[in-house]
């Protein structure tokens, strides 16, 4: 069903009872040509592209739980562009490029909004880094403006300009930025890819990955053996355990990530505003709520749960930028497993197992990448070589120091 | 999560730094092969379930410990300081 302001209103007459489910609930088959292991967001669009722009429908995408149980509906939706390496840059660039034609493209609102991302700097050595990485941003063809303190108190004027800590001196903007609904990412890569006759079966959990001759031959799961001709893992935070199937050791380390959404309000902020030295960022959804957050805990985790320090911190965060935010209320919060990489950027690639490949090393930035990360592991699946765009994120950089380091933290994943 | 440190008793977490796996041991830096390196500074077992880890009491006793914990339920089962840990494991290489 084409979805359009006629069946909408159509369906208004007809009292709603005509909806269609938006993609089939299906037993899995006994064989396919490519497993996507993984429902999440980035599985699901690799199913799409799979389908869309190299004609291999004969696609099954495995979830072991439910579409969008995973961190496609444990994120903070925001989506932005603003990287400073070269090994980056044109990737996340076309990841935005895909989230303006998205809708269009899939037939299916995602509430994508271009509403603005803005970092704040509070230093003139702040200042300088982000002046050089909005320049790498316009050198490359993105957008960036260097906002003074003035500029930046246009946008947020609500805000403490004068902390005594980190006083406000400006920011670096990325108005394409902005925020996706997250939820319907996921319902529409999957409405769209179950269209092109992909087979998204859910409560099916992988538990084993055969191999023949180094070669992968399919997967054992909770429903059975699945021949498949190639295995793609798209899994996030459970990225070192299926590895573990076939013996693969990642440079990756799973920590909880925490988010948080406020009580709904009237338009307070029409932006996305980060405060990257005091550990917290903000948005407004739709609903009114203000959804926050700042850093992983820090340790290792599997939990989808975080621990109350964390939570203080970022509340602390919060009121040092924003007094205000004291008189709202917390109405929930959550986590979820993020694949911390140990340069903080992601892998997207062939392995030494013929028919094998990984998506994987996300970090908490996996949702703006979706479309991008899609479009690029489908490429590498169906073509068996990497996608311009992607061609940096190889797994076997930290072999050879090729190593794109965005923060230039380390191999010490937690503080990336 | 509270960490009962040796020293100090049970803390609040927020009162530790984190460092990581406590299994990889450093190779010697002269002697060892470039992959035997990388194994160590990249790879991880990340394992779901008990986990030995370095975590370090700066706002307590600033001593290193080496936690025991479960990283599915993030229940602790043993706590012991990193020193006590690394002359054990001394001794049982000299052995």
């Amino acid at each position: 069903m084409r979805y359009s302001v006629f069946s909408v209103l159509g369906q208004a007459l007809r009292g709603q009872r005509d909806w269609k489910p938006h993609w089939r609930d299906v037993a899995p088959r006994t064989e396919y040509d490519v497993v996507i292991v993984g429902g999440g967001g980035h599985g699901l669009a690799t199913a799409y592209y799979l389908a869309k722009e190299h004609g291999i429908t004969n696609v099954a995408v495995l979830e072991k739980s439910h579409v969008g149980s995973g961190n496609v509906g444990r994120n903070t939706t925001i989506v932005r562009s603003n990287y400073g390496l070269a090994g980056n840059i044109p990737f996340y660039e076309h990841a935005m490029k895909l989230w303006e034609g998205l809708e269009a493209d899939i037939n299916y609102n995602a509430m994508v909004s271009q509403r603005g991302v803005l970092n704040l700097f509070h230093s003139d050595a702040q200042r300088d880094a982000y002046a050089r990485r909005g320049n790498a941003m316009r050198m490359a063809g993105v957008d960036g403006e260097l906002l003074d303190r003035e500029g930046v108190r246009a946008m947020v004027p609500f805000i403490d300009f004068d902390n005594a800590r980190f006083p406000v001196k400006g920011g670096l903007l990325q108005r394409r930025g902005g925020t996706v609904r997250h939820d319907a990412v996921a319902w529409g890569y999957a409405r769209a890819a179950d269209e092109r006759g992909v087979d998204i079966v859910q409560n099916c959990a992988v538990t084993g990955i055969r191999r023949e001759n180094g070669r992968v031959t399919g997967v054992e799961t909770s429903r059975g053996f699945i021949r498949a001709g190639k295995v793609g893992i798209s899994v996030a935070g459970s990225s070192s355990l299926l590895a573990g199937m076939v013996d693969m050791r990642l440079p990756i380390e799973s920590h909880v990530l925490q988010a948080f959404v406020s009580e709904g309000v009237k338009p307070l902020i029409d932006c996305v505003m980060t405060f990257g030295a005091g550990h917290f960022y903000v948005s407004q959804s739709d609903k009114g709520g203000l959804v926050f957050g700042g850093d992983i805990d820090g340790y290792n985790s599997y939990a989808q749960r975080g621990n109350l320090a964390t939570i203080e911190d970022v509340m602390e965060g919060g009121m040092a930028l924003w007094p205000g935010l004291g008189r709202l209320r917390l109405l929930r919060h959550w986590g979820g497993i993020m694949d911390m990489s140990m340069d903080g950027s992601p892998i997207i690639d062939r392995t030494d197992i013929g028919g094998l490949y990984l998506n994987a090393g996300w970090c908490y930035g996996g949702f703006k990448a979706t479309p991008a990360a899609g479009f690029c592991f489908a490429h590498t699946i169906a073509r068996d070589e990497p996608h311009p765009v992607s061609a940096a994120y190889r797994l076997d950089r930290f072999a050879t120091g090729h190593l794109i380091d965005e923060k230039g933290m380390g191999a010490q994943p937690n503080l990336h | 999560m509270r960490i009962r440190c040796p020293h100090c008793g049970e803390r609040d977490n927020g009162e530790f730094s984190y460092l990581g796996d406590a299994a990889p041991v450093r190779p010697d830096g002269m002697e060892a092969e470039a992959a035997a390196m990388h194994d160590y500074v990249y790879l991880r077992d990340n394992p779901a379930g008990a986990i030995r880890e370095l975590w370090y009491h700066g706002a307590g006793c600033r001593g290193w410990l080496v936690v025991t914990r479960d990283t599915r339920t993030h229940a602790i089962s043993d706590v012991a300081p990193a020193r006590d840990v690394a002359l054990a494991r001394r001794k049982g290489e000299a052995a």
